[in-house]
């Protein structure tokens, strides 16, 4: 009996947990442990720590279709609801544009900021013979089949989309021949390429960080405007002659039926995240580069890198 | 002598008063985390996540509170498997088949003495191994690729069909069946989703929670309803709870070789702790000479599988902290628990943060006695679940599954779909057929088709790309063994047999 009773409390004790109301809520549309897990745990962890919300937030993963159960969610149930904040990223806008969602675009709820970018990067074994990302587009050009990718997206994800954006951008036109395998996260991506089963690695700075520093892979270039401030030594697309720019930015959308007051008070919160030492630091830990930008300008921003990845997903035939 | 140094640096961070307190709480949420049906490892170091943030604890903390709750939860997973036939979370499936039936002939006091044994032997021999091996066992990530990955779930699947001590066509079947559920969801090569019918609950594909839970426990509700109670291991009469030595002494061998089986499987990312204890399960059932008894009710068949995952869930640390690589659900969370308190686990880790590495593996080692001291004892509190009303007792059971997969992800989606596989594993188990080589095909089935397909575009198609490693082609002899064996040992086994009783 006593062991019945304390079965009950258990499991009460987890029914409150989880359903706590009072507080800001973040729901994190994945289980825990990846990006947006990330995302609404820190961001809810400083909003508090800097008192910018009352209570701790509450963060509520809400796992399923890539984020499109969260997303329905949202709009269907929470459309007025000012005090939630949900976790996106890059994939969010990907998936809105390759109409993964089931019907449901962007437009339905409102890209309120995003503070913080994980760069692009393109990754080869130490001993690869490419020595600049140049190298590799001479081979894939000479010899498509020669050069695979391991990448932690499903093929026509953004990892993906990162490989087909340098091919095109250097004139390579039959992108469909470009190997590519999605594995279960960057990690695993890196583990495939130091193994030699694939010649280059697509994914996130943060996906590499650990492994650059142990000397077992060499970063041919980073997808940024800049160089990543601790990472001085790798250098951009562009200055190989490569204009891409492609960051997994990290950030928030907000219900679409709040108010433009809350909608702004939202992305004022935001911008003192950004600023506070506790994001810098985490920042500089986890190979994030900075990336602020909220309100109106995030948004208009979101529905531009959706228009770009509309046409180059119909490219590649991912969508009609 | 580096390592008696680390070790201490170890000990020296993790043995205070109050990580010692941490630990123990720990370890008994963890336990009963573990042991209700549908709230597994993953699940109860999330739910505690936000906890160590309130409570403001720091790294070293926070780590010793939550790998508590992990190594307690796979401890208590085989809790309700023995006496329920309800397996607390996926990797205690396999100790259902000889745990419950045990229970059934009034030996649970008995089951669960020696798995809870066996449970700290794995675990405390994976932790040892942990400590002194992982990072250069880091590398074996490193010669695994689709082939390799390919071969070993060929591995696990040839020898699906020896599960069922009966019928080995019925136990192809239910694989089949999980193997076709597995389909469901998006493509990784293609990126299409695939018998989704359009539903975004489906997306994902079909968590094997929610098939387990249903399967196991929505399922034994229905044919308790149908039996009355009859043939339950409910209000067996239970001998006095005594310490088993002798079982304990005749499966020293087998938790020795499950623990070195399942620390493998654990440290193989993506591989777990399930295939552990499945594989040390089937391992143990071909090479003891008494295979039929397998099923019925053996000591063996109790400590197998939970020495396997126990000594896997310790492994499954190794390729998380050493190449950040998750190698299971749980790993996973820990992992983001990591980053968040800005412990980027890689490579370096060992070399940047001592401290960490070694405070984890001291509290692993103090979580391990602590469990063992907490868990055998506290077998008497346990074997009265069985004296429970079952008018109590089952819907408390399925009023916890409800909330539990409730709280995965939030949907009810997922309940209507528990009790469809409940009404499945009704049916099921009337016609005979066993259930958990459906789940199997579920689990191991979507990593052997995305292998395929990964191995298909590296090649160009080329099916001798298959057997290109050394690696490749020995599992691929294991494989073909494993499922051919059984036919020709069946037959010199049972010769002797009839000679015996003739």
């Amino acid at each position: 009996m006593a062991f019945k009773l304390n079965t009950l409390l258990a499991s009460a004790a987890f029914a409150v947990i989880s359903t706590t109301s009072f507080a800001t809520e973040c729901i994190a549309p994945a289980n825990p442990g990846g990006g947006w897990d990330f995302t609404c745990r820190q961001i809810g962890k400083i909003l508090f720590d800097i008192g910018q919300v009352p209570n701790p937030v509450q963060v509520t993963n809400m796992a399923g279709g890539g984020g499109g159960l969260a997303f329905n969610h949202v709009v269907s149930e929470r459309g007025t609801d000012n005090d939630l904040i949900v976790a996106a990223s890059q994939a969010t806008a990907t998936r809105l544009a390759q109409n993964a969602y089931a019907g449901m675009t962007a437009d339905q709820v409102r890209f309120v900021g995003a503070i913080g970018a994980d760069p692009g990067v393109i990754v080869v074994a130490k001993d690869s013979p490419f020595q600049n990302l140049n190298d590799m587009v001479a081979a894939i050009k000479a010899d498509p089949g020669s050069v695979a990718f391991a990448g932690g997206s499903a093929a026509g994800g953004f990892d993906h989309l990162k490989v087909l954006m340098i091919l095109k951008e250097t004139g390579f036109t039959d992108i469909r021949k470009i190997k590519y395998i999605g594995v279960d996260g960057g990690a695993d991506a890196i583990t495939q390429t130091v193994g030699g089963f694939t010649q280059g690695m697509t994914g996130d700075m943060s996906e590499i960080v650990g492994f650059l520093k142990s000397g077992e892979v060499r970063a041919l270039a980073v997808l940024t405007e800049q160089r990543v401030p601790g990472f001085e030594d790798i250098p951009t697309a562009q200055e190989q002659g490569i204009d891409v720019v492609a960051v997994n930015w990290r950030g928030l959308y907000v219900p679409k039926g709040i108010s433009d007051a809350d909608f702004e008070a939202w992305g004022g919160k935001l911008k003192a995240v950004a600023e506070s030492q506790e994001w810098q630091d985490a920042m500089t830990a986890n190979g994030l580069a900075p990336f602020t930008k909220v309100g109106g300008d995030f948004q208009s921003w979101v529905d531009g890198v959706i228009a770009d990845t509309v046409e180059l997903s119909k490219e590649i035939g991912v969508i009609q | 002598m580096e390592i008696i140094n680390n070790l201490y640096l170890g000990f020296s961070v993790a043995l205070s008063p109050y990580t010692l307190m941490l630990a123990i709480i720990g370890c008994f949420i963890g336990t009963i985390v573990g042991a209700l049906p549908g709230l597994g490892p993953s699940n109860g170091v999330a739910i505690l996540i936000p906890i160590t943030f309130t409570m403001g604890l720091d790294a070293t903390a926070s780590l010793v509170l939550l790998t508590a709750v992990y190594y307690g939860a796979m401890y208590g997973g085989r809790i309700s498997s023995i006496l329920l036939n309800i397996p607390g979370d996926e990797p205690a499936m396999m100790t259902t088949l000889d745990g419950y039936p045990m229970a059934k002939n009034g030996r649970a006091g008995d089951a669960l003495v020696i798995s809870g044994f066996a449970s700290f032997v794995g675990a405390l021999l994976a932790t040892l191994a942990l400590a002194i091996v992982a990072p250069s066992l880091a590398r074996v990530a490193y010669v695994f690729g689709p082939a390799e990955y390919f071969a070993l779930y060929l591995l696990a699947f040839c020898t699906l069909g020896g599960v069922a001590s009966k019928n080995q066509a019925k136990a192809a079947l239910a694989s089949c069946v999980g193997l076709g559920i597995a389909m469901i969801g998006v493509d990784h090569t293609t990126g299409m989703t695939r018998y989704t019918g359009g539903n975004l609950h489906l997306m994902d594909g079909i968590d094997f929670l929610v098939a387990i839970v249903g399967l196991f426990a929505v399922s034994e509700v229905f044919f308790f309803i149908e039996s009355h109670g009859k043939n339950s291991s409910l209000g067996v009469t239970l001998g006095k709870v005594t310490i088993p030595w002798s079982d304990i002494f005749h499966t020293r061998w087998t938790m020795l070789r499950s623990s070195i089986v399942g620390f493998i499987a654990g440290v193989l990312p993506g591989a777990g702790a399930s295939l552990g204890s499945f594989l040390t399960y089937m391992m143990e059932k071909s090479i003891a000479g008494n295979r039929e008894e397998f099923g019925t009710g053996v000591a063996k068949g109790v400590a197998a599988p939970e020495a396997g995952n126990n000594a896997a869930a310790g492994g499954a640390l190794v390729p998380m902290l050493t190449l950040g690589v998750p190698g299971s659900g749980t790993t996973a969370v820990l992992l983001a628990v990591l980053m968040t308190l800005n412990i980027t686990p890689g490579p370096t880790l060992f070399a940047d943060r001592p401290d960490v590495v070694w405070g984890l593996i001291a509290s692993l080692i103090i979580a391990n006695f602590v469990l063992l001291f907490m868990n055998v004892p506290m077998v008497k509190v346990f074997v009265r679940i069985l004296q429970v009303p079952p008018a109590m007792l089952l819907p408390g059971v399925t009023m916890v599954s409800f909330v539990g997969i409730y709280s995965l992800s939030g949907s009810y989606f997922d309940l209507l779909l528990m009790t469809l596989f409940g009404v499945l594993g009704y049916i099921f188990r009337k016609l005979d057929i066993p259930t958990v080589p459906v789940i199997l095909g579920i689990l191991l089935g979507a990593n052997m088709e995305n292998n395929l397909r990964r191995a298909m575009v590296l090649s160009d198609g080329d099916w001798t790309f298959l057997f290109s490693s050394g690696i490749a082609i020995s599992l691929w002899v294991a494989a073909v063994l494993g499922f051919v064996a059984p036919f020709f040992f069946r037959r010199i086994m049972k010769k002797p047999k009839i000679a015996e009783n003739a």
